[in-house]
Order: C-alpha cells, then structure tokens, then sequence
C-alpha cells in the first residue's frame, strides 16, 4: 500500500513518471491514420491516435502540430511510440523530438512503400516495443512527481458551487507538495479575466495571461462574433443547467483554481512548462476534447474535469476523472461520474472534505485504478488547428 | 441543518441557485449563505429546475445582478423577489 504521499508509477528514461503505459501508433497526418490503426489492430497491447490534420499546415499552425504530435508521444504515461507518416520528412521530425525523452520510438513512412509494406514492417516493430514495455513495473513515487491538468465541461451553477471548488481545494492542498497544475480556456475567463490576472504569481505572468486573453477577443471574437458569442458560451447544455452569462460560467470556471494557489506562466497551447513546479495557465480552446488533448501533450498524466450537465470526455493517454455535484446528474448518468460531490449542495459535504476526496481518487486513478472515462471507451484525440491550411 | 433549497455564494449577492429537483411555485424555501452558512427563507414564485436561479429582491431593468460578489450582467426584463433569473431577464454586458 502507498502511504497518502506516494503512488506507484512508470518511471521513464528522462526522469518523468506515467501512470499508464501505452504503446501508441501516431500518425503524423490524416492519410496514415489507416496504416496505424492496422498496427494497432495487428499487435495486441498498441493503440492508434488518427487525428484530422497534418497535411499542408504551415507557420505556427503547423508549429502547434508538431508540438502536440511529439508532446503526445513524449507523455510519460506512454511507454513507446511508433510514427507513421506519408513522407519520411515530417515523420523523423517527429521521431527525433520523441526521441528526447529516451524512450523506444521508430518511424515509418508510406511513400515508395504503400500501406500494406508498412504495416508490416511497423507491425514487427510495435511489437518488439510490446515485448519490451510490457515488462516494465510500477515503482513508489511521491506525490509531487505528479503533473495534474484540469479542465470543465457541459458546467452548471452546480460546478461553480462544488464540483470546481473541490479541484481548486486539491491544488490548494497538492501545489504545494511540488505538483505541477494547468488550467486553460481562454474565452471561459470572459467576465473573471481581472480576478484570473489577479491570481498571477508575478506581474510577468499576469501581462502574459492578459496578452493571451486580449489576442483572442481581437483576433477570434472580435471578427467572427455574431450578437453574442453564438450560442456558444455559454452552451445550450450550459443554459439548460441554469447558466445564463459567461460572465457567471467564467466565475465557476476559475474557481479550480482554488483560493490560494497563483500560476507562475502563462504557457502557449500544448506548450510544455519550463518553470519548475506549480500552477500555469495555458491558452487553449474550452472544447473539452482540444483542451485536454492539449495538456496531455504538454506532458500532464491525469486530467480532473468537473462537470455538472454531464461530459462524457475521455482522452486516449490520460486518464480523466469526473467530478460532479449535480445529483440528477449523479442520478441519470452516473456511469460517467468518479468523484460525487453532492453532498456539497446538501451541506453535508464540506469543499474540504470534497477536495480529500478527489485527491484519493487521483492516488487510485495515478495507481492504475480505471476512471468512468477509460471504462467506457473514451478515447477522444482532438488537435487544435489555428487556421486555413495553405 | 436541514437540506437547503437554494444556496448563495456571497453576502452581497443578489440571486441564489435551486440545488433541488422538482421545486414548485409557492414553497417556501430554506436559502444558505455558503460564503458564512448563514441562512433565511423565502417564497418562490415559479417551477425553478436544479441549478437555475432565482431572485433574493425585486429588480428593474437595467440593474445588476451580482453572483460570487461579482457583476454577472444586466437585468433585461423587471423581476421580482422569488422569480426565476434566466435568458428571459438577465443578459451578458460584453455584447
């Protein structure tokens, strides 16, 4: 047994420690997204990551994609990656940047070779990896070797009065243990923007956030709005669990970030921090999906996600934990739901006690222990794409 | 304490969220502080569904509702004390 400081994970070769440990087959653009789910489906104990982009990118889009391509295989929670591509170019860019972190990694690319040589011959490959990486053992770890992301999704006026506050109690408790934490969503700040610039650690990083948060009004709202934000934000699920303005959905959003805790850095979407431990903001879409697929990349290895409506999103290397503290939530859809904090809204329940909680459920979830998300298949791999390709 | 109806974040708000199911017009409701578990009652005067809010004074528009101690946008259409806040009276001030 693991005392409440420890957890037993993968140590990897650069010193980072996973809490899964997956063989993915990665493909670097939609056209070998076939080739790796054939790998995938040829050797047991591999998983294939297809994804809609990689072709004719260009500039920081294209800089956003590798980004998350090698982020995504340098993740400690993977073991060994294999790299399908059309072309050998852009395939060894993403081998060699994989390759830093020390683990197994070999590229492979379709042209001059087709589909069926490649399958093959990656095949041969991903499975010595299998042979390889399914000998490896969990080890005891101390808490601080964790890097914990948080996102929320399909919110209610119930995430803002429990399911948020209880992940903002677990950063408050574990940041200073020597975690490192991420929170993100640019446009759900709309309305808390001075209480999120605020919470920076330094005037730095306060400018920093502000600057992000200010280039996505001009360059993405400011063109593309309608008479509001479409719809969009809040969300028709948002409205319908009694949300009525993104200011009050952006209130809730930042309570995860707990009443203590300030992030040190203001990071660019899958961009990995270089400022030792602690808490960092991260410019990213408030699409569930994009934004945890985001934070994976940047080498986060577990996801909480408060939900009140009920998001059902999982991602196919980090294992996300729902927390929630709608009861008719809990009631209708508790499949989804690994740390029920309704208790909170009946005043039995304290956000002290809700935060414990969800810290015991990420020792358990950090141990091996499957979440709802993983249970039930959920395995969603969403790339950002910035704009048109060429 | 017995099981709240509707929970206040701050002091200074002036709306609080339903954490029930199926609240009928006419109850008489147990409201909580969470901000200092202070609490009081009052009527409602709609169906409210979970997680919807509802109004703790009368309000004209264009007035301010506040939630978290912070201005969460404008009243648009005048309610009062115990009514339902939603699209239908309370819109963002961004747009």
């Amino acid at each position: 047994m693991t005392s409440n400081n420890t957890f037993f994970g993968y140590r990897r070769e650069n010193g980072r420690v996973g809490v899964r440990n997956y063989g993915a087959i990665l493909p670097v653009d939609d056209i070998s997204n076939a080739a790796c789910e054939a790998v995938a489906n040829n050797i047991q104990g591999t998983m294939a990551l297809p994804h809609a982009y990689g072709r004719l990118q260009f500039g920081e889009d294209l800089e956003l994609h590798f980004r998350t391509m090698i982020g995504t295989g340098a993740n400690p929670n993977v073991a060994a990656v294999i790299v399908i591509g059309i072309e050998p170019d852009w395939t060894q860019k993403i081998v060699d940047g994989i390759a830093k972190t020390g683990k197994p990694v070999a590229g492979f690319s379709i042209e001059q070779n087709g589909d069926i040589n490649t399958i093959a011959a990656a095949s041969r490959t991903a499975k010595e990896f299998v042979h390889m990486t399914t000998e490896y053992q969990r080890e005891e770890c101390d808490i601080s070797e964790l890097w914990v992301s948080t996102k929320c999704g399909e919110s209610d006026t119930t995430t803002g009065l429990s399911s948020c506050p209880t992940v903002g109690n677990m950063y408050d408790k574990l940041l200073p243990k020597g975690i490192y934490g991420v929170f993100g969503e640019t446009s759900e700040i709309t309305g808390a923007e001075h209480l999120c610039e605020a919470r920076a650690a330094t005037p730095e990083a306060g400018k920093k956030f502000m600057k992000i948060f200010q280039a996505y009004q001009d360059e993405v709202i400011e063109p593309f709005k309608t008479s509001d934000l479409s719809d969009s934000q809040p969300t028709k699920g948002n409205i319908l669990g009694g949300l009525t303005t993104i200011e009050e959905k952006a209130l809730g959003n930042l309570e995860k970030i707990g009443r203590t805790s300030t992030y040190i850095d203001a990071l660019g979407p899958a961009e990995a921090p270089e400022k030792g431990n602690g808490l960092y903001f991260m410019d990213t879409s408030s699409a569930a999906a994009e934004c945890v697929t985001l934070m994976a990349a940047a080498g986060y290895v577990v996801h909480t996600f408060p939900t009140g409506q009920g998001n059902v999103v999982g991602n196919p290397i980090v294992p996300v934990i729902k927390i929630t503290g709608n009861p008719r939530t809990v009631r209708t859809m508790g499949e989804h739901v690994d740390v029920d904090v309704s208790g909170v809204l009946r005043r039995e329940m304290t956000i002290d006690q809700a935060g414990d909680s969800l810290i015991e459920c990420i020792r358990r979830t950090a141990n091996g222990r499957m979440t709802a998300a993983e249970a039930l298949g959920h395995k969603e791999f969403v790339m950002t794409k910035l704009y048109r390709s060429a | 304490m017995a099981e709240p109806h509707l929970l206040v974040h701050h002091e200074g708000d002036n709306v609080g969220v339903v954490v029930v199911e199926n609240l009928k017009a006419g109850t008489e409701i147990l409201c909580v502080v969470t901000e200092n578990n202070t609490d009081f009652t009052m009527t409602v005067n709609h169906d409210v569904p979970i997680g919807h809010k509802v109004a703790l004074q009368d309000f004209s528009e264009g007035d301010t509702i506040m939630k978290y101690g912070q201005d969460i946008g404008k009243v648009v259409a005048a309610a009062g004390k115990g009514d339902h806040i939603h699209t239908h009276n309370l819109k963002t001030k961004r747009w």
